[in-house]
């Protein structure tokens, strides 16, 4: 117990037990329990005004919805207050730590979302003429510019929407290239701890996937590489930073040995957290890398997504870029390069989404860059890989750190200082919730066994990690003193408890329907 | 920095701890010549100075808020509730992650759940899930759906589903083998653009994509394309641009639909310049387990309450690696919150009431171009967009009336520049529009064509 500044003994309490007693209401103070818009609102209720038209015709040849739709609706005030209770559920990055490892939960500024509400950012079409839209594409320009000088290639793609989708678009290229000089191919390597993305985009594009085993150290066994090298390889995905957390020392002995095999070099740029500023891929023999703008570049995760995923190209690549993008005509205008050339011999790898990408998450992104300039976000990769390399160091007597060495923003522990107690990954991470924290990445990478991940970003102060390293030293005590009740039934303090997701799968219920109503 | 916490007293502590002189030390695995390199970029700017920078920007650009606006295909200008925006910046719901973890995720979960039963509701289906990046990309799913339904791999496209979604399907499937038919569009006649599709299904097409309404704002029957596809085994796929149409256009569940897809923009979000917008996915129950993306499905917790996870995941990357559905791992989850929030305040009532204003705004400006000489309106049926033929090059006549502060539409050209429909020009009518905007839109048009 700490004292306040009058001398009087106070500490923060979070939540308590609320269990004392059954409350009528079924809220337990603070904690509201919220049910579905179906159960509170109707048909008839809306909490919009719209006059309706008095001299109505209609010109849908005969094609009116009559039936009910069976929306339900709620006035304004309701809305307000059913949605301000549910997002009360939630953990989010402006509530604490959030060590999510991979996924890279740094502060989202406001700035940005105030950047992305100027009604010439915001409120402008994809399709309206080019010339009253110069300044859109002059943003888009800029974004480029940054992104090929953080990575020192000559070239970007904008339009994937997501990670995922740069990397099809990055393997799409990669295709493209081979197929332009008469070469498919048939196999995509993956290391054993790629991103489950990774073998999924490469089936996409037809191409087997080849797993390649780990060294003891947890990089990527560059003599099984090696031997799994032929001419049958269309390229090899690799994250690096690794998803262990950890710096491909050997990265350019990898791009020349695939290089040399005629194949492409294809990098996960999920870890870019880590190397802003520090390092360029394009020195590395990279040919293609994708970034998440929603990781590095704090466009916020949202609940899942919108995210972007802008992929960078070498120049053995660059000719099949997707369409659109953005050139700078000979008079200075932005032009917009929407489709082929109508011979039919345009290089391009085709269109990858309607109209062109994610305009809200590049302004963000963009804003993000500018408020830190170059100095800043080389700062940022700094604080990120201090502050894992200060929370291994924290926690490695009390954990198991599953390698030597400094790691780069994310720190990779395993189960192996759980072993004979009883609790598990899973019973560690819920045990975190009651904490107060988001737990860290468990279970991935595969290659470890019970992972946890924790990657704190530049985001945290000094405070915060100590206090994050208090909590995690106190359970991992815990846990070795044989006191499992905290982790077995873990949460204790959410507003749930542990969600039975057998029964979820076992028989779906995906959809609220009306009691009387028999599916 | 503002946004960086550590001091660099704070900075030396943790060296200390963890005991190397200097943070370079921690990059040693990088290859030395290759640690911190010379990048060429600007210094941290202040918060001012950033937003002076980028507003410049911003000012460059003409603001539909601004102007009389009608451009459409397949991005609409609505008016969105402020709760809306206001709702989604609370941080609770923008800083969260994909909701891996229920027990502190039933925000998020809860909403999905109540996105999903909203999606399935007006596109007339079982089931939808928590929604995709945008329509173009859930078309080009729905187009891999059909193929693992039905072992078939031949997808014929109709002439009106949106030129952009062609594209996407096509890039999308290049290295596979499915057989990708694009029917050609006409705009003029969209009753023989859909009996070729129809006489052109047999036993191996795989799936029939279909846009309504179609590029060109026609609203059609797809009972008998339904029919003539289920006889021979093929799925009716239906994609809806203006997600608003079904309020008022009876659902494509209802005309025989097996999966819809659509934009869900028009709902709760922005113009955003084409991007984040929302995907929707709908299908019936039977074919759940082939769907791509995200599912939400109820479930209850240990003390038997009731919660929310994320559900059927054997179909996803992150657990089937390369055999998984799709290799998609976002939903558009800030997006489809928008969505559903609006959705909730409109409500069936307000819904339907939107929708018809719509439509209202839509009829006034067919009559108006109507009225004007030398202008064809090629729609019978529309809900809030028409297509009209001018007697010169409507791109021509869109820049010049650009100039003028009136944005009129979309030149077809624009969507398709080989289709000799250089003349064509779409445009939309939503609730923003006034009579004004219609008249000096109408007036401005008369001018160019005389």
């Amino acid at each position: 117990m700490s004292m306040n500044n009058q001398g009087r003994p106070s500490s923060a309490v979070g939540g308590g037990s609320s269990d004392a007693f059954e409350t009528f209401s079924g809220h337990k103070g603070l904690r509201l329990a919220e049910p579905l818009i179906y159960e509170i609102g109707n048909h008839e209720t809306t909490g919009v005004d719209v006059e309706e038209p008095s001299d109505f015709t209609s010109s849908l040849g005969a094609l009116e919805r009559d039936g009910e739709i069976g929306c339900a609706g709620l006035s304004e005030p309701d809305a307000v207050r059913h949605y301000t209770r549910l997002s009360r559920l939630n953990y989010g990055i402006d509530m604490g730590v959030f060590p999510l490892g991979s996924c890279t939960m740094k502060h989202n500024p406001r700035l940005n979302e105030k950047m992305a509400r100027l009604p010439g950012i915001g409120d402008i079409h994809p399709l309206q003429p080019q010339s009253t839209v110069q300044g859109a594409l002059e943003l888009m320009q800029e974004l480029s510019h940054w992104l090929m000088t953080l990575t020192g290639m000559p070239a970007v793609a904008l339009s994937p929407k997501a990670g995922a989708h740069g990397e099809l678009c990055g393997v799409m290229a990669i295709r493209k290239a081979l197929e332009a000089r008469g070469d498919a191919r048939e196999v995509i390597l993956c290391p054993e701890s790629a991103h489950g993305t990774n073998p999924a985009t490469a089936a996409f594009c037809g191409y087997k996937v080849k797993s390649i085993p780990g060294k003891e150290n947890g990089r990527v066994n560059l003599e099984a590489l090696k031997d799994a090298l032929d001419d049958t390889v269309a390229a090899v995905m690799i994250t690096n930073p690794n998803t262990c957390g950890l710096f491909e020392n050997e990265v350019r002995d990898i791009a020349d040995a695939v290089h040399s095999a005629g194949a492409f070099f294809y990098c996960d740029g999920a870890n870019f957290n880590a190397i802003m500023g520090k390092v360029r891929p394009g020195d590395l023999g990279v040919d293609a890398m994708h970034f998440n703008l929603h990781k590095t570049f704090s466009t916020p995760h949202g609940g899942g997504g919108p995210g972007s995923g802008p992929v960078v190209f070498s120049d053995a690549l660059k000719a099949h870029v997707p369409l659109p993008y953005v050139v700078k005509t000979s008079d200075g205008a932005m032009e917009l390069k929407e489709w082929p050339t109508s011979d039919g011999a345009d290089p391009t790898l085709g269109r990858l989404t309607a109209f062109h990408g994610q305009m809200g998450m590049y302004v963000r992104a963009l804003s993000y860059m500018l408020s830190h300039g170059g100095d800043g976000l080389k700062q940022a990769s700094e604080d990120a890989v201090l502050s894992a390399n200060y929370i291994l160091a924290a926690l490695q007597d009390v954990m198991t750190a599953s390698f030597d060495g400094p790691c780069m923003h994310e720190a990779l522990f395993d189960d192996r200082f759980l072993k004979d107690t009883g609790v598990t990954t899973l019973d560690f991470a819920k045990a975190m919730i009651d904490e107060g924290y988001h737990p860290m990445t468990m279970y991935f990478p595969l290659v470890v066994h019970g992972a946890m991940l924790v990657e704190p970003t530049e985001s945290e102060s000094k405070y915060n990690l100590d206090q994050f390293i208090t909590s995690m030293r106190g359970l991992a005590g815990e846990a070795a003193a044989g006191k499992t009740d905290r982790f077995a039934g873990a949460p204790y303090l959410a507003p749930r408890k542990r969600l039975d997701e057998t029964q979820a799968a076992r028989k779906p219920v995906l959809r609220y329907r009306a009691p009387e109503e028999t599916p | 920095m503002r946004y960086l916490p550590l001091t660099g007293d704070d900075r030396q502590q943790m060296l200390d701890k963890v005991g190397v002189a200097s943070v370079d030390e921690l990059f040693r695995d990088v290859p030395s010549g290759d640690l911190n390199p010379r990048i060429d970029l600007p210094r941290h700017k202040s918060e001012i100075d950033v937003e002076r920078t980028l507003s410049r920007m911003a000012a460059k650009n003409t603001a539909a808020g601004s102007v009389p606006f009608f451009v459409g295909a397949g991005a609409y200008k609505h008016h969105v509730p402020a709760t809306v925006d206001h709702i989604i910046q609370r941080g609770e719901f923008l800083t969260a992650y994909t909701p891996y973890q229920p027990e502190i995720a039933q925000g998020t979960l809860q909403y999905i759940f109540e996105f999903q039963t909203q999606v399935a509701q007006l596109t007339g289906m079982d089931v939808a899930n928590a929604s995709m990046y945008d329509g173009s990309t859930a078309t080009a799913e729905a187009v891999m759906m059909a193929r693992r339904v039905t072992r078939k791999k031949r997808a014929l496209l109709a002439g009106g589903l949106h030129p952009h979604y062609r594209a996407v399907v096509e890039t999308t499937t290049q290295f596979t083998d499915d057989e990708i038919v694009a029917f050609k569009a006409q705009p003029a006649d969209p009753h023989t653009e859909l009996q070729a599709i129809i006489d052109s299904i047999d036993d191996s097409t795989s799936c029939v994509v279909v846009q309504n309404p179609t590029i060109a704002g026609h609203v059609m029957d797809l009972a008998p394309l339904a029919e003539a596809a289920h006889a021979k085994k093929a799925l009716l796929i239906v994609v809806v641009t203006e997600v608003m149409s079904l309020g008022l256009v009876k659902s494509p569940g209802e005309m025989g639909a097996d999966i819809v897809v659509g934009e869900g923009q028009s709902i709760g979000n922005g113009l955003n310049f084409g991007g984040p917008y929302v995907g929707l996915f709908a299908t019936k129950q039977k074919y759940v387990r082939q769907m791509p993306g995200r599912l939400c499905g109820e479930t209850i917790d240990a003390d038997g309450n009731r919660g929310f996870v994320l559900t059927l995941s054997t179909r996803e990357q992150h657990i089937r690696r390369e055999k998984a559905t799709s290799n998609i791992c976002t939903n558009s989850s800030l997006c489809s919150l928008a969505f559903t929030i609006h959705m909730t305040l409109l409500g069936e009532k307000g819904l339907r009431a939107i929708a018809k204003v719509n439509h209202h705004k839509t009829q006034q400006l067919k009559a108006a171009m109507q009225a004007t000489k030398g202008v064809e309106v090629l729609n019978d049926t529309f809900f809030n967009e028409i297509t009209i033929r001018l007697p010169k090059d409507a791109t021509e006549v869109v820049d010049a009336l650009a100039n003028q502060g009136i944005l009129a539409g979309v030149p077809m050209a624009r969507l398709m520049p080989d289709a000799g429909v250089d003349d064509l020009l779409i445009m939309a009518a939503t609730e923003t529009v006034t009579e004004q905007d219609i008249q000096a839109l109408a007036d401005a048009v008369k001018e160019q064509v005389q």
